[in-house]
């Protein structure tokens, strides 16, 4: 049961996150005939993020405020760490859970700053190290300490009140974070900004994150891995976006997977993973005449130059110096788009798309450039990894078959000397 | 003698009366405050024992005040008990009510947050749920000395202290050649009170409602 606190995060870096155990959790409202949720058992790895989707009244939100008890489970069991959380003081467990909601639930009448410092004052840390704590995390949220300390809730726009109450969960530096439904509110163009930010935040930090939504996209954007429930919080599957998107245990998660899956796989894979076009390159200091050169030498119609700092400026093809008569500052076109190694294929191939010459620069850090994605590498990398996925989810799928048989076996012949696993 | 004359005269007289009429009103809502929002704060949660506080206050209002005070003379006696029993009293319905509103009136997702961080109960209600519901209070609190403003006259009767003692003389006097001023006087001085009252809530709020909140 015991679980080593600084246990390995599932890409095997050091996690500060904590296993959670959840084992025949029920909660039973009194007066109705059903339970709310029905005998959920699962367990999440230490700096995992895990998403509780499905359909709403499922019991998910139940569910995850069971974690922490704002919901009291009328039966089962919780564990933080190994440890038996089902009965000790809901406040001091709290304190070292993480909780954010839809629309921050900022306190209206406290400052951000002070917002922020609630946790950590009501744990008596020093005062000096309190402000240390919350500029940290107003810069770690990616606002300006010195802009939005000492400002109200009400004059942040909503995008900027969720990353406060991201903050505000994080400020103690609680191994779990537990959020319910924390972009459900925003605009999709913040929403998709917030949950950048939500994974660069875990590439980081690696908490535990349990994350509800009904947004089976977010989902997939989000999890490490996903669990589909049903009506009183049954788990429909309970695996990652990969496997859920090429095998859906049945036709309830399918359906909750919609249309498209193929197109949701592109989500899922970044640029760095996929091979990139070399592109030949120069740059606007290179003489012409190498530049000639470089664009007769090498068997591509186009070439990419770079500006001072490296980063893609124009693509330039053969014959439009030519035609600019040697002038680079007039020849070919500029660059207008460019996507980086965190981008998702999808983001890659929308580029791509909007490209007129179908193809688009990838760049790094500080937008120097890395190497070029073009329509044929994307077609390429999708097929390989819809043809990986494939073999994977059989391979589980013969797996599963096979514990199957081997249960029935077993529940035929009698559970005769055999404990529950 | 006109009333400027009057005023003139009998300065010393109405400036003690009107700092015992302020004073008496000052005190009795300091103490209808504390047991108002103490009320509010054991009752809100639950439906009945919430109506429950707001009936058994608004019953307390309509008895008439002279009728209040006349019967609490024989079991308290003359003077200032019956005055600040009857005060207190009539103090309590609006901070009652508007405490009870206020505090059922803080956003639920707000109390969930809160809960959800951690803040134990006492906690959850000083920090987050009585600040958030102060606004309303400040308002009840503000109605209701502009009510004790007025009661507190009917104090003299039973020979409490303040401004009404000034107005019954008056009546008792009446056809006398200073009884109206005497009665003026009173009025007048009780209306300015509870303007410069109500400029001093107005103050407060600026100073105790957080600018987070202030509309």
């Amino acid at each position: 049961m015991s679980e080593t606190s600084a246990a390995k995060g599932h890409d095997g870096r050091e996690s500060h996150g904590a296993a959670i155990e959840l084992e025949n959790l029920t909660k039973r409202y009194p007066g109705s005939q059903q339970p709310a949720v029905d005998n959920v058992s699962m367990e999440i790895k230490a700096g995992e993020t895990v998403i509780f989707v499905g359909p709403s009244g499922c019991g998910k939100s139940t569910t995850l405020k069971m974690i922490n008890r704002l919901i009291e489970p009328t039966g089962g069991r919780i564990r933080i760490n190994g440890e038996d959380v089902t009965d000790i003081d809901p406040v001091k467990l709290r304190r070292k859970v993480g909780y954010a909601i839809q629309s921050a639930g900022l306190f209206p009448h406290m400052t951000v700053a002070q917002n922020i410092a609630l946790v950590p004052k009501m744990i008596g840390w020093p005062k000096a190290r309190i402000r240390a704590r919350v500029e940290e995390l107003l810069d770690l949220v990616g606002l300006d300490p010195g802009e939005f300390h000492g400002r109200y809730p009400r004059q942040l726009s909503g995008g900027q009140q969720q990353r406060v109450g991201v903050a505000r969960a994080l400020a103690a530096d609680p191994p779990v974070l537990l959020m319910d439904e924390p972009f459900g509110a925003v605009d999709p163009i913040t929403r998709d900004h917030l949950q950048d930010e939500l994974i660069r935040l875990q590439h980081e930090l690696h908490k535990t994150i349990v994350f509800v939504t009904h947004d089976f996209d977010e989902a997939i954007k989000l999890g490490d891995r996903i669990a589909v429930l049903r009506e009183r919080s049954h788990i429909a599957q309970f695996d990652t976006p990969e496997a859920i998107l090429t095998n859906p245990a049945d036709d309830f998660v399918s359906g909750f997977v919609g249309a498209g899956a193929a197109l949701k796989r592109l989500n899922l894979t970044r640029v760095r993973d996929v091979e990139m076009r070399d592109y030949p390159t120069v740059t606007v200091d290179t003489p012409l005449q190498q530049i000639f050169g470089v664009i007769r030498g090498r068997g591509m119609n186009e070439i990419l130059l770079l500006d001072k700092r490296r980063r893609p400026y124009k693509w330039l093809r053969r014959g439009d110096l030519m035609r600019a008569r040697g002038s680079l500052a007039r020849a070919g076109t500029l660059v207008h788009d460019t996507v980086t190694r965190d981008a998702t294929l999808r983001d890659a191939l929308e580029a791509v798309l909007t490209d007129n010459a179908g193809r688009v620069a990838v760049t790094g850090r500080r937008g120097e450039y890395i190497g070029v994605v073009d329509m044929e590498t994307l077609m390429n990398s999708v097929h390989e990894l819809l043809e990986a996925d494939r073999l994977e989810a059989m391979e589980a799928q013969h797996e599963l078959e096979e514990a199957r048989t081997q249960q029935t076996h077993l529940e035929q012949e009698g559970p005769g000397g055999v404990t529950k696993a | 003698m006109n009333f400027w004359e009057y005023l003139g005269n009998r300065h010393q007289q109405l400036l003690t009366d009107a700092y015992q009429h302020a004073s008496a009103v000052f005190q009795c809502m300091v103490l209808a405050t504390l047991v108002g929002v103490l009320i509010g704060v054991v009752t809100y949660r639950s439906d009945w024992a919430g109506n429950l506080a707001t009936t058994a206050t608004s019953t307390v209002l309509t008895i008439p005040s002279l009728a209040m005070i006349g019967l609490l003379i024989p079991v308290v006696g003359l003077g200032v008990p019956p005055t600040v029993i009857t005060l207190t009293l009539y103090g309590l319905l609006p901070i009652v009510r508007n405490a009870i509103v206020g505090l059922r009136g803080v956003d639920p997702a707000l109390v969930d947050a809160a809960r959800g961080i951690g803040m134990s109960r006492p906690l959850r209600l000083l920090r987050v749920e009585l600040p958030l519901a102060w606004p309303p209070i400040l308002t009840g609190i503000r109605v209701s000395t502009q009510m004790l403003m007025g009661i507190a006259a009917i104090a003299a009767y039973a020979s409490g202290p303040g401004l009404g003692n000034e107005i019954f003389r008056g009546l008792a006097s009446l056809g006398s050649k200073n009884a109206l001023n005497q009665v003026l006087a009173g009025t007048l001085g009780i209306i300015v009170l509870a303007l410069l009252f109500d400029a001093a809530y107005v103050l407060i709020g600026r100073l105790t409602i957080p600018r987070g909140i202030r509309v």
